[in-house]
């Protein structure tokens, strides 16, 4: 267990544990005890962490739908554009603005627009790519990346107390508690 | 129909697998032992000799090609056996065969991803690589074949001085389009599943070089329940976009042919049995990589006989559906009433090339049902020996789709045989070096498995036990 002096400033405390299954209990009970900057970490995606953590849903469906019609909207102008006004060009006498051709570009457009929504807005609301996170600082939070699972109480939570919080995270089944220094 | 709690499970469960169904992973494994049997093939200071072997040999195959495109950019695409009326032959055969065999890696992450096939995991991966690896091979032949590529850049709308936009009504304008999309978001389909790995390979890294090179592709990843929160929904969606992409895109590639009016390409079933070849010749790459990769790194725990089996399965089913496509081929020439379509069809049987087309209808028409025996889909050395003898296959029904209706169209003052010279041998065989020299540095560079969906595979046997 890792106790920082107190002139350190802290990120938060960090709890590790050793199954998803504890993992999800103490968040059940962190988020009880009244704590709202809460935050797990885990090597893969657990199941029902973002009920125990109350999480909203993600904004990534929305957005990638915007991204589509983004996408299709483009196409659609742009196809019209070359072939109706920019270069008009007859072919076997049929209209220019020969819109059932235009559906593989417009599919196209669509999917690479909803697709790149999809990917850039992932990287943008989980804030990457940050090189530097104060949770960096803990030697043992590599293990997040491997097999164990963690559960970190931020400072700026109005209730955190760097003695209480930690002796609240010491009392749940946890294998060890760290302090982050920030 | 899913029910509401289904749709919140993660990606990857299922439910209990049958008895008689072979395991998808075998051993007890943790979380930290798959981990470390992944990444420790990549974080070592010792390379095998078998990656030194194969890796030079690609590179020797790979200065086959540099030395071809300097040729061919130096003298021109004469120096190539195309003429009219051949004049798309040996690049356009190889474009298609290249872009079919990537489509298997999105099959593979996308739309059994969508089906919660858990035997995806611990392929998906590096067929995903696969697919990048085939696409690169691919653009290269359309981009040589415009003569001058280096104006490759016209084929793009764009505003320019000469005051030309590109034809919106052409099915090659499609094919840029398609190819292109396929590209990009196969690309970010692949990088967003191996974010989460290279942040895995970061904090397991003791080289300092080996944690800045990681670390910088990791991004910063920390694994919380946010970041996976939307990295999976951004992963499920990307997995349903590239679904109908995958379907698109060789159907686009089929439309090249169909919208066209030479005897022989000009058929409505092109579009859907193009997709069934794609996904045929891809699953035969798959396992042509797969089989030599597990018995060489030891991953046959990962990489198991489901694995090998199912994709079989797939080849069955597939296969079957290109042989449906041939005897609809034939019998839509025969009622067309039109001579041409009828001449060639007895032309491809019959004529200078029927050895070609023999073999393909021997091979993609046969080979795929001897897959009905589990003896044959598990065993493995036939299985290996298989799957080159369909990409074979696969290639000649590209060379027969695409030379022998071209040699003889409707005036016979202009038909004309098709020679390949040295220098289409030495461009096809050139890409080959350049795809496993871009698969060999992956799998020494990169987790050639997806780390944390084992890890998840793991955490759902474990449930299973208990």
């Amino acid at each position: 267990m890792t106790t920082l002096a107190d002139d350190v400033e802290l990120y938060g405390c960090l709890a590790e544990f050793v199954t998803p299954e504890e993992l999800i209990d103490a968040a059940r009970r962190t988020r009880a005890a009244g704590y709202e900057q809460v935050e797990a970490y885990s090597p893969f995606p657990v199941h029902g962490i973002n009920e125990a953590l109350g999480l909203r849903p993600s904004w990534i469906p929305r957005l990638t739908l915007v991204g589509g019609v983004c996408g299709a909207i483009s196409a659609l102008l742009l196809e019209y554009y070359c072939a109706a006004i920019a270069y008009p060009l007859n072919v076997g006498g049929r209209p220019l603005n020969s819109w059932p051709s235009f559906f593989p570009v417009l599919f196209e457009l669509t999917v690479l627009g909803a697709s790149s929504f999809a990917f850039f807005g992932m990287l943008i609301i989980n804030g990457l790519p940050r090189p530097y996170h104060p949770l960096f600082n803990v030697p043992e939070f590599k293990l997040a990346q491997r097999d164990r699972f963690f559960l970190a109480i931020e400072a700026k939570d109005p209730r955190f107390d760097r003695v209480e919080t930690r002796a609240f995270l010491e009392q749940l089944p946890t294998k060890a508690v760290y302090d982050v220094p920030e | 129909m899913m029910s509401e709690s289904q749709h919140k499970e993660p990606i990857g469960s299922s439910l209990p697998q049958a008895s008689d169904e072979l395991p998808v992973l075998i051993g007890k494994h943790t979380y930290g032992s798959v981990t470390d049997k992944i990444c420790d093939i990549v974080l070592t200071r010792h390379t095998p000799w078998f990656w030194w072997a194969g890796f030079s040999t690609a590179v020797m195959f790979l200065g086959a090609l540099l030395a071809t495109i300097y040729h061919v950019l130096t003298t021109g695409i004469g120096a190539w056996g195309n003429n009219i009326p051949v004049a798309w032959a040996f690049p356009i055969v190889n474009f298609v065969w290249w872009i079919g065999i990537g489509h298997a890696g999105t099959f593979i992450s996308a739309f059994l991803l969508l089906l919660r096939q858990e035997w995806r995991t611990s392929i998906n991966r590096f067929a995903e690589a696969m697919t990048l690896f085939a696409v690169t091979c691919a653009g290269i032949f359309p981009l040589m074949h415009l003569g001058r590529p280096w104006l490759f850049y016209w084929l793009f709308p764009y505003p320019n001085t000469m005051t030309l936009w590109p034809q919106f009504r052409s099915p090659l304008l499609w094919d840029v389009f398609a190819v292109s999309t396929y590209a990009t978001v196969s690309f970010l389909f692949w990088y967003a599943g191996l974010i989460p790995d290279v942040a895995a390979m970061r904090d397991k890294a003791r080289n300092h070089w080996a944690r800045l090179f990681f670390g910088v592709l990791a991004l910063g990843w920390r694994g919380s329940a946010r970041h996976w929160q939307h990295h999976q929904s951004a992963y499920l969606l990307l997995g349903g976009l590239g679904t109908p992409l995958v379907l698109s895109v060789h159907s686009i590639v089929g439309l090249d042919f169909a919208v066209s009016l030479v005897p022989g390409w000009h058929s409505t079933i092109f579009p859907p049995y193009f997709v069934a070849g794609a996904i045929f010749s891809g699953f035969a790459m798959v396992l042509t990589l797969a089989i030599p990769l597990r018995y060489l790194y030891g991953l046959e725990e990962l990489v198991t006989l489901r694995h090998l089996n199912n994709a079989a399965k797939v080849l069955l089913v597939t296969g079957s559906i290109v042989s449906y496509g041939y005897l609809m081929e034939a019998f839509f020439e025969y009622y067309s009433g039109d001579i041409f379509e009828r001449f060639l069809a007895v032309e491809r049987a019959t004529g200078p090339y029927a050895w070609s087309f023999w073999s393909l209808i021997g091979i993609n028409m046969f080979v795929p049902q001897l897959f009905w025996f589990s003896k044959v889909r598990q065993n493995v050395k036939l299985l290996w020996v298989l799957s080159l003898v369909i990409q074979v296959g696969m290639w000649l029904e590209r060379f027969v789709i695409v030379v022998i209706s071209l040699q003889k169209d409707f005036l016979p003052s202009s038909w004309h045989k098709y020679y390949p010279t040295i220098w289409d041998f030495s461009m096809f065989f050139g890409t080959i070096g350049l795809f496993f020299t871009l698969f060999f540095l992956f799998i020494r560079l990169l987790p050639m498995i997806a780390i944390s969906e084992v890890r998840e595979l793991v955490h759902i046997k474990q449930e299973h036990v208990q």
